[in-house]
């Protein structure tokens, strides 16, 4: 894809978000919002992925490890061919194959059951570890909330993605600034994000604008140090895309009602 | 009767293994040398994986090499693998059926002189209350190396309850399946459910009760999920008595899960031996589990009290 219909993509992935939080009445766009580029990006510019065949040994893989962000993550997968868009009307409905969170059980092309936060990133640097150790060439890729980092697992996944020196690891923070009960330097400081990645050995890239699509992707074309797992510190803004949710902390884990749906999608014709 | 502990008839089995099974890797949480892990990887070390004191990590870490198409064995002390990364097990592992084999030792209070904190007695309830979860607790050495290969045969998660304590091997060569309890001793009187360490116990008890003229079956419930249902039932019905003994909480472990079977359904005098509702404490291993009312002459003694 190029960049313009990368900029589509990423539209459409946003007209998805707001369609499936408003028809299931619940739901989290804010945080899908500020993740919309990156994943995007993720997907459409760097996995080796075949929608047709979504349990092909030899796919790279992808975590959400803010698996609240379901919707985007669901949008990129039908956009992509996993499954039908007609799905999107169950969501968060009883026996939906698109549940709350990320069901590797139910979803086709989810990788990893994710939801309770800092687990993700363990389990992709365990898929990590075992594509190093059965020589494959699989390259895995994870993104994680800001306020999840505050999980201390996250760390301890860190250390370990290190310690086994899987550059075949991609992180990437979505770093909105908000969480559920305000900011981050409100609800519990992260400090220096970027310093702290690179004091755990991870070859580290800042992201001024982790929505700017041709920044994303040219992190993530950035090489990795050999033997070092690669963070990208991407900072977003929460709701990205509708002015009503933008910053707004409120939008992290409420749906658009009606009136606000129809906004929102005006405001993403593009 | 020789007597080797269950965690090191765990090492052997997966060094053993290891060398049939490519796919088996291992993980451990700077236990090694205390979960016996070190033995496989004396074996093979470029399949041994240490993931640091991050438990949490450690079995996340196990789930995602399993979605590799690896069967991760994963161990640590059971405190920690079934305590404190309860809910990985629970969100990671369960919830997505993945194929991680956890095999946690140091359960029960046979840890001995480590003190309460170490003593797991809740790892049966808490695994138990986990949809989908096989969990074995191996009675002696040869059992703990059927487990082990049994586990790795069959495709889900397993939790396996192991013990510190050198316990005695059984001469006998029983037959191991999962979900499959084994009839030990046969009798009429009384039917004593027990696993892991307490099935010896359980046996000495029974021979002491036979010196009263009391017939004691003598079950091997090594398998508390899924529980063998119909052997429960068949001899609560014959013996119209039935006691359980772990080396566990009474509360959510074997006496629960054979509670649960006979509800409703029989009538009998029963009885839970185990923990009762306190922590475990500080001592050598036999001297605790005396103190828990855990030694065959305190066994034969509370299943009088079902008579």
């Amino acid at each position: 894809m190029n960049t313009a219909e990368l900029k589509q993509f990423c539209t459409e992935v946003r007209r998805d978000i707001i369609n499936m939080t408003a028809n299931a009445g619940s739901g989290h766009p804010g945080g899908s919002l500020s993740a919309t580029e990156l994943m995007s990006a993720i997907f459409c510019t760097q996995m080796r992925i075949d929608p047709k065949n979504p349990k092909d040994p030899d796919r790279d893989r992808f975590v959400l490890s803010k698996g609240h962000c379901a919707p985007c993550y669901y949008g990129i997968l039908a956009e992509l061919g996993f499954f039908d868009k007609a799905e999107f009307q169950n969501f968060r409905q009883l026996h939906s194959i698109l549940q709350g969170h990320p069901d590797m059980k139910k979803t086709p092309g989810v990788d990893a059951s994710t939801g309770s936060l800092g687990q993700g990133v363990s389990i992709a640097t365990g898929m990590a570890l075992g594509a190093k150790y059965l020589g494959k060439d699989t390259k895995v890729y994870t993104i994680l909330g800001d306020g999840e980092c505050q999980e201390g697992q996250v760390w301890e996944a860190f250390m370990a993605a290190n310690h086994y020196k899987l550059d075949n690891l991609t992180v990437v923070i979505d770093n909105n600034g908000l969480q559920i009960d305000g900011s981050n330097d409100e609800v519990m400081s992260l400090g220096d994000l970027a310093a702290k990645l690179k004091a755990f050995g991870f070859h580290t890239i800042e992201l001024a604008d982790g929505n700017d699509i041709e920044a994303v992707v040219a992190a993530l074309n950035e090489p990795t140090t050999p033997g070092k797992p690669k963070a990208i510190l991407a900072h977003t803004v929460k709701g990205k895309g509708v002015s009503f949710m933008e910053n707004q902390m409120g939008w992290h884990g409420k749906a658009p009602n009606e009136e606000q749906r129809q906004q929102a999608l005006k405001e993403l014709e593009g | 009767m020789s007597e080797k502990a269950t965690r090191a008839a765990y090492g052997e089995a997966l060094a053993e293994l290891g060398a049939v099974n490519d796919k088996v890797v291992v993980l451990d949480a700077d236990l090694a040398h205390a979960t016996m892990t070190l033995t496989f990887k004396n074996a093979y070390p470029e399949r041994h994986f240490n993931a640091g004191i991050a438990e949490a990590n450690m079995v996340d870490m196990a789930a995602g090499m399993s979605t590799m198409g690896l069967i991760p064995f994963c161990s640590t002390f059971a405190m920690f693998g079934a305590g404190r990364a309860y809910e990985q097990v629970r969100n990671s592992i369960a919830y997505p059926k993945l194929n991680v084999k956890l095999a946690m030792t140091h359960a029960g209070v046979s840890v001995g002189e480590d003190g309460g904190s170490h003593q797991c007695i809740e790892d049966l309830a808490l695994m138990r209350a986990i949809p989908g979860m096989t969990v074995i607790c191996p009675a002696d050495a040869n059992e703990t190396r059927k487990a082990v290969f049994a586990a790795a045969e069959m495709q889900g998660p397993v939790y396996l309850r192991l013990a510190r304590l050198a316990s005695p091997v059984f001469e006998e060569d029983y037959p191991f399946e999962i979900g499959k309890a084994n009839v030990l001793r046969d009798g009429n009187d009384v039917a004593v459910f027990a696993t892991g360490l307490m099935v010896s116990e359980a046996l000495e008890a029974a021979k002491l009760l036979e010196a009263e003229g009391k017939s004691v079956a003598v079950i091997n419930v090594h398998t508390i999920k899924p529980i063998d249902a119909q052997c429960v039932m068949d001899y609560a019905q014959k013996c119209s008595r039935v006691v359980t003994v772990e080396e566990h909480s009474v509360i959510g472990g074997l006496g629960d899960a054979v509670a649960d079977v006979l509800m409703g359904k029989i009538c009998c005098q029963f009885k839970k031996i185990g923990v009762q509702d306190q922590f475990g404490q500080s001592g050598k291993a036999k001297d605790v589990l005396k103190e828990y009312g855990l030694t065959a002459p305190q066994i034969a003694e509370n299943i009088k009290a079902v008579f």
